[in-house]
């Protein structure tokens, strides 16, 4: 279908060039970039950030920001120039003819309009129906993208929708003009791999229904192989290599494209086996766990022992005391309901769970930055829950629990340089006094987790998403702790990124031996770093055992939806 | 994650200065603003040399002069050259300002980052207090502080310091607010450092790329405050050159003719309180993100 389809494409884009004029003179974003897309067919526009394929499809719909301007290449929508169109053209191409949807579904809709007025004044605007037909089909569209009630949710404001729910309504914006061509840029990043699933099954169904061609626009190759038929990969504003889904697997060309198949984790996969081909530390064995104290099997104390722990937060209550409402309030939620576990030392230990399922607050409350309503943390017997997080800094255990946090951006002082942020812990609580010990010891855990030296004096901002997880490493590393929570650390991070990261993780757990508690959402990545993995879902474990036995063998529903809808790239390759 | 590669790409170490001409040169206003500013600030450190004759020396014989090449601006009813006291007041000016700022800029960022960071009871008492202040006119508010403490230059700084609190201090608790659950404040407490450190060391260097540009802005309002207190009698007492009592001794000379007496004096002013007002909009340009491509 696709060599017959290519001789009549719906889309063309031909040599494109585009060009951002910054302070910095002009930046080409994205350069003699060229593909087609024919009528019915879906195809992946795959690479890492930065690679330009936000900004082709931004240049393919002409919404570039101001800076920008395509230098040099054509693109035709059936026949129509649209890099010379005019706006009164482009205008009416745009969500009738070619629709997009964008990466986060709450900033794409109007905060203050109900969602279902917002889809009639698309069909409105292109004169596709007016006043009680266009009410009409805006609801029939809601109910073709799958929402309950769509009569109901009609009234909804953005606000009162879940992010899942919130895309659905973007793509009925996206489709209610019955476009032919739909790109869909990251549509589903932030959203859990259930709800992901659902989405872009969704997506694929209508799209199939209405002979629609689609480009996906992803960083996740496991997504691309999933629903794409044929698939680009970008590479610093360059196509490097464009073929079938199944022809790019089994048979990639280029060297870039073998790297990110490899580093994107897949079932089967160990650690090192994600590194590219020319690390040395590729044909090393995989760091094992450095169990002090044998396996949980065999006995011992536990380092980290959990018991009957809730958190429940209480309603907003209303500010004034005469207008509280007669009837009882509602009953606080609880964000976790009463869980027990142990780690044992020297383990890491896996919790996965969807957004929500109040994995995050149990990481807070262990390690004592959020107070728990009850239940105990014992930690290497001691019951740490007694002391109230206000005053934990000054608590002696403080320096042994740490924390690697889930956005390296955020999680760094925009106003510190590497150094700072990695000297603060040690200045505070590391023992040491006087401005050069504390900068060599700076420097060492820098060395530690491989971060340049020379880079130390640089702040955030200057620095990439892999050095910034490492310096957010090296100082969840500076005052020794025998216990870190691994709060998705990677999950921010490109693949290739992510797959040093995760490997520098567990060699400094061998070399230090650290016991682990990795947050994440994603099992694949779990399985590669996790003896254990414990299962929660609205605030109560689910499973817990085993990563393979779990995985392989899975006791509950909920863990074995999980685990299909986690997209999987073809194990073709290694 | 995916923005444009021009974007993502690492920033060359340019540095601060590079920057900083980059946008300024977008808006050549702002080099008005800063050339004006250097101006004013020459001015009041070597005004006293700078100034042709004494200020305060007093000539009858030549009293109520029109603007001449000897007298620049004229002279006023007791003889004295209105150019040299114009000069020599800048210092007193500019010192009641920026010290009136200052300290309202040390108080309000006090009260508002700690009011943003640890909420609850804390912020509301600190919330209201300020709104209680605002609710105030705020010169009234000035007047009567400075009539009940005693007519000094002190309590002229005192008082334009306190009506001037509740700004910093908004500004402060909105960006302490918005960072209190960031990731790196969260880090610092796994750090080890207390609550006030947090406050200190952590969210107020991030606040204050806002609060700057906002004490620019004060300063010129600062610097108005000061001459409107002076101009009713408050504070600044004649002879002391001052520009507030200048505009207020020569407006009763204005009718019969003698026009420089209040026109120089007034007009130092504005041009002071709009160079302020310039440089408040190039430092909101430099610090603002989005000027950053």
């Amino acid at each position: 279908m696709t060599a017959a389809a290519a001789q009549h494409p719906l889309v063309a884009v031909d040599g494109l060039t585009v060009e951002f004029t910054t302070r910095d003179g002009i930046v080409t974003a994205v350069s003699d970039v060229s593909f087609s897309l024919a009528p019915g067919e879906t195809l992946g526009i795959v690479g890492e950030s930065g690679s330009g394929k936000s900004v082709t499809s931004y240049a393919l719909m002409r919404i570039l920001d101001d800076n920008g301007r395509v230098a040099a290449g054509d693109i035709s929508y059936s026949g129509v120039d649209l890099v010379a169109a005019d706006d009164k053209t482009m205008r009416a191409i745009r969500g009738r003819e070619i629709s997009m949807i964008f990466q986060n579904p709450r900033s794409a809709l109007n905060p203050i309009r109900k969602v279902g007025d917002q889809i009639a004044d698309v069909l409105r605007q292109h004169g596709m129906a007016a006043g009680v037909e266009a009410r009409r089909r805006a609801v029939a569209l809601l109910e073709t993208v799958r929402i309950q009630q769509p009569e109901a949710r009609y009234h909804a404001y953005p606000h009162e929708l879940s992010g899942g729910m919130c895309q659905r309504v973007v793509i009925a914006l996206a489709l209610a003009c019955e476009p032919r061509v739909l790109i869909a840029d990251e549509p589903t990043t932030g959203l859990d791999v259930t709800t992901q699933k659902t989405i872009l099954d969704l997506v694929r169904d209508l799209a199939g229904e209405r002979g629609m061609s689609m480009a996906l626009i992803t960083h996740d190759l496991g997504l691309a192989a999933e629903y794409c038929d044929r698939l680009i990969v970008m590479k610093a504003g360059k196509v490097v290599e464009a073929a079938s889904t199944e022809a790019l697997f089994n048979n990639p060309q280029h060297a870039y494209t073998r790297a990110l198949i490899r580093a994107t984790p897949r079932r089967g996969a160990r650690l090192r086996s994600l590194l590219p081909e020319n690390d040395p530390r590729r044909g090393q064995p995989q760091p094992e766990a450095n169990l002090r104290q044998g396996d949980s099997a065999a006995g011992g104390q536990p380092l980290v022992s959990v018991k009957e722990l809730v958190k429940s937060f209480a309603p907003a209550a209303s500010g004034l005391p005469f207008l509280k409402p007669k009837a009882p309030a509602t009953p606080a939620v609880r964000a976790v309901d009463a869980i027990s576990f142990d780690i044992w030392p020297g383990e890491s230990v896996g919790l996965v769970g969807e957004s929500g399922c109040g994995k995050s607050t149990t990481s807070l409350m262990l390690m004592r930055l959020l107070d728990p309503t009850s239940g105990s943390i014992l930690f290497e017997g001691e019951d740490i829950a007694a002391t109230p997080s206000g005053r934990f800094p000054k608590h002696p255990m403080r320096s042994k629990l740490q924390m690697v946090f889930q956005d390296p951006t955020d999680s760094l002082n925009p106003r510190f340089t590497a150094q700072q942020c990695i000297a603060d812990p040690v200045a505070r609580l590391g023992g040491l006094s006087g401005r050069k010990a504390i900068a060599d010891r700076a420097a060492e855990l820098a060395d530690m987790v491989r971060f340049p030296r020379g880079l130390l004096d640089r702040f955030p901002h200057q620095l990439s998403g892999g050095q910034k997880a490492r310096v957010g490493i090296a100082r969840a590393l500076a005052l020794r702790p025998s216990f870190l929570v691994l709060d998705e650390p990677t999950a921010a991070l490109d693949v290739s990124v992510q797959a040093v990261v995760l490997n520098l993780l567990a060699d400094l757990r061998s070399e230090l031996g650290l016991t682990y508690l990795f947050v994440s959402h994603d099992l694949t990545v779990v399985r590669l770093l996790c003896e254990r993995v414990i299962v929660m879902r609205a605030g109560k474990i689910i499973e817990q055992g085993r990563t393979d036995d779990v995985m392989d063998n899975p006791q509950s529903d909920y863990t074995a939806t999980l685990l299909a809808a986690s997209p999987q790239p073809p194990a073709a390759l290694l | 994650m995916d923005e444009p590669a021009a974007e993502t790409a690492l920033p060359s170490n340019a540095g601060f200065a590079r920057r900083s001409l980059y946008i300024l040169s977008a808006n050549p206003v702002s080099f008005v603003a800063l050339g004006g500013f250097g101006l004013i600030v020459l001015a009041a450190v070597f005004g006293p040399w700078l100034a042709p004759y004494d200020p305060l020396l007093t000539d009858a014989a030549i009293a109520l002069q029109a603007p001449t090449a000897a007298h620049w601006f004229g002279t006023d009813q007791l003889g004295r050259d209105v150019f040299s006291r114009v000069l020599v007041a800048t210092r007193l000016d500019l010192t009641i300002s920026v010290l009136a700022v200052a300290l309202s800029f040390v108080v309000g960022a006090g009260i508002g980052t700690m009011a943003g960071y640890y909420g609850g009871r804390a912020d509301r008492i600190a919330s209201r207090v300020v709104d209680t202040i605002m609710a105030f006119p705020l010169f009234v508010l000035a007047m009567g502080i400075v009539a009940a403490m005693g007519n000094s230059v002190e309590n002229i700084i005192y008082a334009t310091a306190i009506i001037n609190v509740p700004f910093y201090a908004r500004v402060a608790r909105a960006e302490a607010n918005i960072r209190r659950n960031a990731g790196f404040v969260q880090a610092a407490k796994l750090s080890g450092n207390s609550g006030m450190r947090i406050v200190g060391m952590h969210l107020f260097p991030n606040a204050l790329p806002p609060m700057a540009v906002q004490a620019s802005l004060n300063l010129g309002w600062a610097i108005l405050n000061a001459a409107g207190l002076s101009f009713i009698g408050l504070g600044v007492k004649p002879p002391t050159p001052e520009w507030g009592i200048m505009v207020a001794e020569g407006a009763n000379f204005i009718v019969s003719g003698e026009w420089w007496l209040a026109l120089f004096p007034g007009g130092a002013l504005m041009i002071t309180v709009f160079t302020f007002n310039l440089m408040g909009d190039a430092l909101r340009d430099i610090v603002d993100p989005r000027k950053r491509t």
